[in-house]
């Protein structure tokens, strides 16, 4: 079997006396889509933030094999993880122009300014109010702003948190479907975390479920989907 | 007619001091959101350092640049030692800190320099550049204002065109998607406290360099004052509106003063306060500040 792009292994996380994650452990390989469910509270948002380094963890986190446990978030965004935080993930008082630079932060090649008319021609929205501030799009458009802030980094892997959050259905289904392209056309892999499992399980290859800081169930995504447990608690049937 | 140009004139260069110290907290401001108090206090160790530089046979202008930097080292040291390791969304502590650099420097600056007023050489050129009946316009006034548009117009560039501005506007914009985008939270502040604290200075040497005033370490106290209020009257997140706040507060005092006889003029302070509430009320965010907005 080949080594996992993201490996995580009996990880824990605590925010002080309140532990979140009771030891998961999740895989998600080269090219694919996986997706975490879970409900509010179930601690999804802190997988997340531990793999970016953003909250203090026990256990095992590696990409491609190496640990990240011991660095910060800007030294994991150097090794090619991503991540599109829950919500607001723009900086709404710079241009949209801007949002894609900083997203470029970390890199200094001579590219940047052709990723960012890739970006523009996937987004025409995105060209169009290039100098307008991030805070006047619609939630849509600053969740695709936030998505493509991310995607300048060039990561090996995009961390996304409930992309569909606050946002009407036919936007996440586009959004949704932007994902499946990004994934088909550039191989884009990604670990979604999402409360609405229907999108998430149709664009997904695998799931796992998250309850209480432990995963219950893990599996292919279409068979998940079949799962009356799940089909109860997620899909409302 | 005269008496009122001329009170304008004054107010310009006043007003124009007031907004290089304001310059300096609206930069802090815009990053963390926290008032360093202690602002004033590191602008006149800088010029004191400007003023001792001077006398070891230093050229002015040569001592002035020497002490923004040395200014601007010693506010990245004190960024890194007494600010970095509290959380920037909890300004309490951070509170508490800056007033309390504001004592330590002050007492810092009274026993190595004294408290006996010194004079401090000119920095630009005497006279008058323009004179109409009783009506004067001092070199030192435009001086004052060119140097207040010069840093604006450097910072306003150093923040929209360079890597490190833009980082430093994101940061201000977005913590947490700043980290995520792989900025180095720390250092990026860090810069934000060098540059505040070389414009700081530079504007306490103008201050100072002020034929009618001396130098003396508790001059910053009243500026400090005037600087606080300019920066939160033209919008505390705003450069330009450091200036504007810093011009108006600069009006305030001296036209009003003049005009409404039953302000003294040791109320004058009290009346920059009260056009601040005015303009508070009618504009919450200042004259040039961002509004807050939210996505809901």
């Amino acid at each position: 079997m080949t080594t996992p792009l993201l490996r995580v292994e009996r990880l824990e996380a605590r925010y002080g006396p309140v532990q979140v994650l009771h030891g998961i452990a999740l895989s998600v390989y080269e090219k694919e889509i996986v997706v975490v469910l879970g409900a509010n509270g179930a601690g999804k948002t802190t997988v997340l933030r531990s793999i970016s380094g953003m909250v203090e963890t026990s256990g095992l986190i590696e990409i491609g094999g190496e640990s990240i446990k011991k660095l910060n978030p800007s030294e994991i965004v150097r090794r090619g993880v991503a991540h599109v935080p829950q919500g607001r993930g723009t900086f709404p008082e710079l241009t949209v122009e801007e949002n894609l630079k900083v997203g470029a932060f970390i890199r200094s090649d001579k590219d940047i300014s052709n990723d960012i008319e890739t970006c523009y021609e996937s987004y025409p929205v995105l060209y169009e109010r290039r100098t307008q501030t991030a805070g006047s799009l619609s939630g849509g458009e600053q969740q695709m702003l936030a998505v493509s802030r991310a995607l300048m980094s060039r990561p090996q892997l995009l961390l996304m948190d409930e992309p569909s959050l606050g946002l009407a259905p036919q936007i996440v289904e586009d959004l949704f479907a932007r994902f499946v392209t990004m994934n088909q056309d550039q191989g884009t892999t990604m670990l979604i975390v999402e409360q609405n499992a229907q999108l998430a399980l149709d664009i997904a290859g695998r799931a796992y479920v998250l309850e209480s800081g432990e995963i219950t169930l893990e599996g292919q995504a279409e068979e998940l989907a079949k799962d009356d447990a799940i089909r109860r608690a997620y899909l409302g049937a | 007619m005269d008496l009122f140009l001329q009170r304008v004139f004054d107010a310009i260069t006043n007003g124009s001091t007031y907004a290089l110290i304001a310059v300096a907290m609206v930069l802090i401001f815009k990053a963390t959101t926290l008032i360093n108090f202690a602002q004033g206090e590191q602008a006149i160790l800088g010029a004191f350092a400007v003023l001792q530089l001077w006398y070891w046979g230093i050229p002015m202008w040569g001592a002035v640049i020497i002490g923004m930097l040395f200014s601007a080292v010693l506010a990245a040291g004190l960024e890194r030692v007494f600010i970095r390791k509290f959380d920037p969304a909890d300004h309490l502590p951070l509170v508490i800190i800056t007033l309390g650099l504001f004592l330590v420097i002050n007492a810092i600056a009274a026993i190595v320099w004294r408290f006996d007023p010194q004079s401090f050489p000119q920095l630009f050129p005497s006279g008058n550049a323009f004179t109409y009946n009783n009506v004067r316009l001092t070199w030192y006034s435009i001086f004052a204002f060119g140097s207040c548009v010069l840093v604006l117009v450097v910072f306003q560039t150093l923040l929209t065109k360079t890597k490190i501005g833009l980082a430093f506007r994101a940061v201000s914009s977005n913590l947490e998607s700043s980290r995520l985008s792989g900025i180095k939270i720390g250092p990026t502040l860090q810069f934000g406290w060098a540059l505040a604290a070389a414009a700081g200075t530079l504007g306490a040497s103008i201050y100072a360099a002020n034929p009618v005033l001396q130098i003396e370490p508790s001059m910053m106290l009243r500026a400090l004052i005037f600087s606080v209020t300019a920066a939160a009257l033209g919008g505390l997140d705003s450069l330009w509106g450091a200036l504007i706040g810093g011009l108006t507060i600069g009006f305030v005092q001296s036209v009003v003063v003049q005009y409404i006889p039953f302000i003294p003029n040791e109320m004058s302070l009290s009346a920059a306060v009260v056009v601040l509430l005015i303009v508070l009320t009618l504009r919450p965010s200042g004259v040039l500040g961002t509004k807050a907005v939210e996505r809901v």
